[in-house]
């Protein structure tokens, strides 16, 4: 965990501070709609069909107990109770009272949370790996740089106005679990021929209405000189980035319009002009921040603890390990997902008590702990193995011990039109659908990891375009359909998905989603085969003649 | 609309002069950028200082030459929304070592105050006069800072650094 200390709390209270006086300004009318407009998005609040949405920022997806059971209480005493968990380690709230907002961001502040940048065109939330710190063979902790890149980001002085929003992820494994090449700036830890730690630095991806997978715009840059070399970005950035059109506006189509080559020119031009000054990182304050990051005192455990070994006779409890449990870098340890995607449920919500006794089980499992991934769902990073089959049956209890992690009901989504004033169709009845569709353990099983993605707009919160299935709405006549991609991943091979066939109605989705998974068990070679990989060994025509055949 | 400057309200010595409208025989005009550029040679025709309009598309490069001798530079923000002036801002100030009066005008709110300040302004044209009153409070909202810019404030680590050091000289 990171610690704030006196200086961090300090600001965060200052911005509930300004952001009282801002609401203050539009309920006494002096501030208008409009000003106040850009105002609140910089803090994380949006209008909504029904309510005013606040979205709360999880740096680099860690909480601590006490965080979450404060999030816990801002869904109770100020929302009906729940949160909804998002692609970008943010928890959402739908039914705010803007009176009652900066109430609520006072409460938060006092145990280090705020929701600054959350939305609006400005540096948004450092995003890294949900395991980061845990996960075996990692590079380093990437947790330290996000919050390097953290602090750099907040209330930046010149960045806080760009042409359009900014999003950065960080990532230290082989295996990239922070969908690096679907972001801004894509930061990819790793060593140099001289064993000094860096980054190979990615530039100009996202989804959205023009979808593009990041391109690497430099190989290796230092860690010292890293936040250099990002604000020699933004500033070519803000400089050129197009301002005329909110539909061009991102980074990626700047990348696009210049070519990568001509932008890391200018950028490399920039940064030279800037010279070695006061962002160059030294050793000490690196070290500074990383000091301030603890790590729990494990203990000396056996790698198979008696307790895991009884526990193997139940069924239930090894379908649930097999699923849910992964590696850890520590011997005796795991590290555990807890899935919010019951069947029936809308993915990524959890409840104020859900959110309560997982605050509860991880002081109990996880030295106080727990971290959000981007596909919505909870961990909790370090669960000695002998406690595994007592936190199962604490997780069942409270509906988190669903073993689908990763399988087809696995649904991320975006909160669509049954909240969303952008969206033309609604994501969460789909995901429900799909859920009851493949409650059937042994046969989501057997089908294998399988991501589906649905966004009820084209602006893609649902991360469509790299699902392996990527479901989109939109709007036909007043009528909701529905687009559908295979092939895309959003991990270190990421791709768009490529289209099936025409869109289909609201009705129909589930069933051709049934056909479009009946096919990948026919067409796969052999059952380990993944879905995408079927995909990708045999495109799109075989699965579109079984699908649409008989449509 | 009400100036600040150096922190206060205060009386605007310069005026701004359209394309095409006489100059004014003596006093402190502010003219566009195109206009300076056709005759940089006013400097020192008129006896009234000059400050130039920057727009902000175009590169400050143009004007570096001219920085030394002029008396204010005015920055753009046709909406608070457009924030490319925050970076010309930081290169005249910190690259070209620009030390006259730097202007915000366009859509200035108190809201932008801080971040104007860190960027490098001295000068705001403040379109609401209640924000303009409420200057030196809104200057006051910060005391923690993480970005180094050339505004000289202390940043976090700089202070955090600052802290380990003398801990750990007094052990």
């Amino acid at each position: 965990m990171y610690a704030y200390d006196e200086l961090d709390r300090t600001l965060i209270n200052e911005r509930v501070s300004e952001f009282r006086d801002q609401v203050k300004r539009r309920l006494s009318g002096e501030l208008t709609e409009d000003e106040f407009k850009m105002l609140r998005l910089q803090n994380g609040v949006y209008l909504q069909l029904h309510a005013y949405m606040f979205r709360v920022a999880i740096p680099y997806g860690t909480l601590s107990s006490k965080q979450l059971r404060r999030l816990a209480h801002v869904a109770r005493r100020y929302d009906r109770g729940y949160g909804h968990f998002t692609t970008r380690q943010n928890i959402q709230f739908n039914w705010i009272k803007l009176s009652e907002l900066p109430d609520a961001l006072a409460e938060l502040a006092e145990v280090g949370i705020h929701a600054m940048q959350t939305s609006g065109n400005n540096m948004r939330n450092v995003t890294s790996d949900q395991w980061a710190g845990v996960a075996p063979g990692e590079v380093e902790d990437p947790r330290i740089w996000s919050e390097i890149l953290r602090q750099h980001t907040t209330l930046h002085p010149e960045f806080s106005f760009l042409p359009r929003k900014f999003k950065i992820a960080i990532t230290a494994s082989e295996h990239d679990r922070a969908a690096i090449k679907v972001h801004d700036i894509g930061l990819r830890l790793h060593k140099n021929a001289d064993g000094e730690t860096g980054f190979e630095v990615l530039v100009g991806g996202g989804l959205g209405r023009t979808p593009f997978i990041a391109k690497t715009i430099k190989p290796y840059v230092a860690g010292r000189d890293i936040l250099s070399y990002v604000e020699a970005i933004l500033r070519v950035y803000n400089q050129y980035g197009r301002r005329d059109n909110i539909y061009k506006a991102r980074i990626k189509i700047l990348v696009h319009e210049l070519g990568i080559e001509k932008f890391a020119r200018e950028v490399e031009e920039e940064w030279k002009q800037m010279g070695h000054g006061a962002l160059t990182l030294d050793h000490s304050v690196i070290e500074e921040v990383r000091s301030r990051f603890s790590y729990p005192p494990y203990e000396k455990l056996p790698h198979m603890p008696d307790e895991l070994k009884q526990a193997a006779h139940d069924p239930l409890f090894e379908r649930w390990r097999k699923n849910s449990v992964a590696p850890h870098k520590v011997q005796g340890y795991s590290i555990v997902t807890l899935s919010l995607k019951p069947v029936g449920g809308p993915p990524g919500d959890a409840t104020a008590d859900q959110m309560d006794a997982v605050a509860d089980l991880a002081d109990r499992y996880s030295f106080g702990e727990i971290r959000v991934g981007h596909e919505q769902n909870l961990a909790l990073p370090h669960v000695a193995k002998r406690d595994l089959p007592q936190l199962w049956k604490a997780l069942d209890r409270i509906g988190l011990a669903t073993p689908n992690v990763n399988l087809v009901t696995d649904i991320i989504a975006c909160p669509g039109l049954d909240y969303c004033s952008l969206a033309n169709a609604r994501s969460i009845p789909i995901a429900q659908e799909l859920t009851r569709r493949f409650a059937n353990h042994d046969t989501a099983e057997m089908i294998g990891r399988l991501h589906i993605n649905i966004s009820g707009c084209i602006n893609a919160c649902g991360h469509h375009h790299v699902g392996h299935i990527g479901i989109l709405g939109v709007e036909k006549n007043g009528e909701e359909f529905y687009q559908i991609t295979i092939g895309g991943r959003a991990d270190e091979n990421a791709q768009m998905g490529a289209l099936i066939g025409p869109a289909v109605p609201y009705a129909e989705v589930a069933d051709v989603i049934e056909d479009i998974v009946e096919a990948y068990l026919a067409l796969r070679d052999r059952p380990e085969e993944l879905f995408v990989d079927t995909v990708k060994r045999l495109g799109v025509e075989p699965f579109k003649e079984r699908v649409y055949a008989t449509r | 609309m009400p100036l600040v400057k150096n922190g206060r309200i205060t009386t605007d010595l310069f005026v701004h002069v359209a394309d095409g409208a006489e100059l004014p025989g003596d006093g402190d005009i502010l003219i566009s950028a195109e206009r300076f550029l056709a005759d940089p040679d006013i400097l020192s025709r008129r006896p009234g200082k000059t400050g130039v309009v920057w727009p902000n598309n175009r590169a400050v490069d143009d004007l570096v030459p001219h920085l030394e001798r002029l008396a204010a530079v005015a920055l753009v923000f046709p909406t608070f929304r457009d924030g490319r002036a925050y970076s010309q801002a930081r290169l005249l100030r910190e690259r070209h070592g620009y030390d006259g009066e730097l202007r915000a005008t366009g859509q200035v709110l108190r809201d932008q105050f801080v971040f104007m300040s860190r960027a490098g302004f001295d000068a705001f044209e403040v379109k609401k006069d209640a924000d303009a009153d409420a200057f030196a409070e809104t200057m006051k909202r910060y005391s923690v800072f993480y970005q180094p810019t050339g505004d000289g404030r202390v940043t976090a680590l700089n202070r955090r650094m600052q802290l380990r050091h003398s801990e750990s000289a007094g052990q």
